[in-house]
């Protein structure tokens, strides 16, 4: 068994920050797992993205190119990654930045405001975490608890943000589990 | 101790230090900066110096001059910088010296780009710098295999006192894994370096010089060198041959450093949808190459397959093992571009149809 | 009876390979006896250049490395960085400090490397016989200016000692000469204090020494330290252009007081 996970968008928006959580969260729980980010200029300001891969088995390739799930935080990203998930695959979309929709009919599509979420709960850099929340309500591939952990353990050093980032990440996690897209 | 989550570049730095290496001589390039930046934050928790150089060029003859003084030393770069450290390494390999240093290998030739290659095996293992010596050059395939790789170069370049190269790709030191890492050794413990230069007290000096006027002195050093590269070939060959049991493969697929991952993924994919057999024979010295080791593999294949992130630099050494005994085909991108496993599934079901 | 004169215990009884009327063997000395009467020698490490002096290992009597063409001061940086404790100095003529191991020296001397640079300049190639150097003096005759430097066509000779005066990073920074005995004097002064100033850890030192080329410039040896004299010495000033106790006015000031000398 082995998940792949894209997880896209403009650079700043956290996107690695996300990858990183889960890809130690799937540590703290024993399985195999790589990050790979992409890097470079792109990461400048262009859109940025990192493939997490967890697996019961050692992970052969950490470069995926018929990913399981994306998680897109942009428009771009929406356009490059949606045709490329495996067929009944996840896709996670931040409809406060992507107004479209992906033509695919073979896909479960799940769109949520994070943006606007993540303002109203008092830290729009904290969409990550509401987007992420979401992946893991509607594919528990680590444990709602697990991650909460990671998080707690991530912010270790800038304490404040612990808080709103649990609740972000806890607001998308139900949200994506009662299968409300509130878009 | 429990794994960590660690990234390649940061890896290989606290596998240095764990090895005993308290002084990195470096300068940034791309995708191999981590390294520096996580030395410089973490060396003063141990004592340690990091000293940014002017050029790769300064960096390695940093080295030369620390490694002479007897301490382990590290640099790290990626392929352009590496090809500018040539000259330094040619003088610490006739000098004898015991170094370790990493290259991440980028896009080439020229600029080239920053994403991940291959295409520094030839140089890697043919030549590098000036005149008669080897490198010996380890490719590791996991963020883990490259901690235990740097821990032991430390130890291989100290045995033999010759360069030792960790050379692995853009993705090795870029990608995130769950790493053990070694212990933390005792500095007192490592081996004792008498010829190093310092301070003639109490004994004549010690020189560390590559100069030979003499042409017989010249070609003996050569010969010293020689005979190194000898005893290396002999007891150093690393490889590792993947799901090749029972006596017959329809393809052995021939790839190092994470490209063996990427095959690894494509091989399961055949084997499990096509039901062929396919096994994946990994080198892991690309200096010395593990020929006897690949002949026995090749043995069971009826064709051979070699993966590269470049136009075929590894071929001619699979060429050297098989000896025209099985058809060889290579399939390779480059520039930055990787072989995904299905690409490499695709080649190996148009080889096996 | 007291013994006033004996020969440098940081030099070995091998006889030097240089050229009847060259400065080295004088500078080697220099060298050799500050090692000693700082009593640094066994905690010395010395690296040889590319150039006349590429076998300086044979003649000084400490630890010694052999380093690539204009590296010198990487190779120190590295050794001293390594282990402080040491004394290391580099011994380089022009071609192998000004020329391709132009950015060695700057950046050696601008992070405040504690090493000592014993800067030969005799402003032309000797070991390849008779090239032009980075101070080369305007209208001299070498075998790749065949027609005497030309500064339109080859730029003026680079004054070292003054371009890294210009660094913020406090320095030792002198130039000598060694044409006359009187002169030869000053230079082991200025050459001794750079090493009780490494000794002491407080700054990167550098004592460049005019010197003169008999063989390459095709004069005689008394011809050879005229020609210094009257060409070079007024293109080099000689002086303390930077010492970390004095301020950096001081310097300038006496470095003119010397040049109008």
């Amino acid at each position: 068994m082995q998940t792949e996970v894209i997880m896209s968008g403009f650079g700043g928006q956290g996107l690695m920050m996300i990858g990183k959580l889960l890809a130690s969260a799937a540590l703290e729980e024993g399985k195999n797992v790589t990050w790979l980010p992409s890097y470079g200029p792109e990461m400048r300001g262009g859109t940025a993205n990192c493939t997490v891969v967890i697996g019961d088995k050692p992970v052969g390739s950490p470069l995926i190119t018929s990913p399981w799930a994306a998680i897109v935080m942009n428009q771009p990203s929406l356009e490059k990654f949606a045709p490329m998930l495996r067929k009944d695959g996840i896709l996670v979309v931040n409809s406060t930045m992507i107004p479209i929709n992906s033509d695919r009919t073979d896909i479960r599509c799940f769109r949520i405001r994070a943006d606007d979420l993540a303002s109203e709960m008092g830290n729009r850099r904290s969409a990550n975490l509401v987007m992420l929340g979401a992946y893991i309500g509607l594919e528990e591939i680590v444990s709602h608890k697990t991650l909460i952990t990671a998080i707690e353990h991530a912010f270790a050093e800038k304490k404040k943000f612990i808080d709103v980032n649990r609740k972000t990440f806890t607001k998308g996690y139900e949200l994506a589990k009662a299968g409300k897209s509130d878009d | 101790m429990a794994k960590v989550l660690m990234k390649g570049c940061e890896a290989i730095g606290e596998a240095a230090i764990r090895a005993g290496c308290r002084n990195f001589f470096g300068y940034p390039i791309t995708p191999q900066t981590e390294v520096p930046e996580y030395l410089a934050k973490r060396f003063p928790e141990v004592d340690g110096s990091y000293v940014q150089a002017e050029s790769e060029v300064a960096a390695i003859n940093m080295l030369y001059g620390g490694a002479g003084v007897g301490k382990r030393v590290l640099t790290t770069s990626s392929s352009p910088g590496i090809s500018l450290m040539a000259e330094g390494v040619s003088y610490i390999a006739a000098c004898h010296l015991p170094i370790v240093f990493v290259n991440i290998v980028r896009a080439g030739p020229g600029l080239g780009g920053i994403l991940p290659a291959q295409s520094d095996y030839l140089q890697a293992t043919k030549g590098h710098g000036h005149g008669d010596y080897k490198l010996l050059v380890l490719a590791p395939a996991s963020v883990q295999e490259a901690v235990d790789l740097i821990y032991e170069a430390f130890d291989l370049a100290d045995h033999y006192l010759t360069p030792v190269m960790v050379m692995g790709d853009g993705m090795i030191g870029q990608m995130m894994e769950p790493v053990d890492l070694p212990d933390m050794r005792d500095l007192s413990d490592l081996v004792e370096k008498p010829w190093a230069a310092t301070g003639a007290c109490g004994r004549g000096p010690n020189i560390i010089n590559s100069l030979y006027l003499k042409e017989d002195m010249c070609n003996a050093n050569s010969w010293k060198l020689k005979e190194k590269a000898d005893e290396i070939e002999r007891k150093e060959q690393r490889s590792e041959a993947y799901a090749c049991p029972g006596d017959v493969l329809d393809v052995l697929v021939v790839a190092y450093g994470t490209m063996a991952r990427i095959c690894k993924t494509a091989a399961d994919e055949v084997k499990k949808k096509d039901k062929k057999k396919v096994g994946v024979f990994r080198p892991i010295s690309l200096w010395p190459y593990p020929y006897e080791a690949l002949a026995a593999e090749a043995k069971k294949a009826k064709k051979i397959l070699v993966v590269e992130m470049s136009t075929g630099q590894m071929v001619e050494d699979v060429k050297l093992a098989v000896l025209g005994k099985k058809p060889i085909e290579f399939y390779g991108l480059t520039g930055g571009m990787v072989p995904s496993p299905d690409n490499v599934a695709h080649k190996l079901r148009s080889m096996i149809k | 009876m007291k013994k006033v004169f004996g020969y440098p215990e940081a030099l070995t009884t091998n006889q030097t390979h240089y050229c009847p009327g060259c400065t080295h063997g004088t500078i080697h000395r220099m060298v050799a006896e500050s090692l000693g009467e700082l009593g640094l020698r066994e905690r010395a490490v010395g690296i040889a250049p590319v150039g006349c002096s590429v076998l300086a290992y044979n003649y000084f009597n400490c630890d010694m490395f052999e380093a690539a063409h204009g590296r010198a001061p990487a190779v120190a940086t590295g050794a001293k960085r390594c282990r402080p404790d040491l004394i290391l100095f580099t011994y380089q003529g022009d071609g192998d400090l000004a020329s391709i191991g132009a950015a060695e020296i700057l950046h050696a001397a601008n992070r405040g490397e504690k090493i000592t640079v014993i800067f030969v300049n005799n402003a032309i190639y000797g070991m390849t016989g008779g090239q032009m150097a980075p101070t080369t003096m305007p209208g001299q005759v070498t075998t790749t200016c065949p027609f005497g430097r030309n500064p339109d066509h080859e730029g003026y000779p680079i004054r070292v000692v003054e371009l890294l005066s210009t660094l913020r990073t406090p320095a030792y920074l002198a130039r000598v000469a060694s044409h006359t005995p009187l002169h030869v004097v000053e230079a082991k002064k200025a050459v001794r204090e750079a090493f009780r100033l490494q000794a002491e850890n407080t700054c990167f030192t550098m004592v460049e020494i005019l010197s003169v080329c008999p063989t390459n410039w095709g004069l005689t040896s008394a011809e050879s330290n005229e020609w210094l004299e009257q060409n070079m010495l007024p293109y080099y000033p000689l002086g303390v252009f930077k010492h970390p106790d004095r301020s950096e006015a001081d310097s300038a000031a006496e470095a003119g007081v010397l040049q109008g000398a």
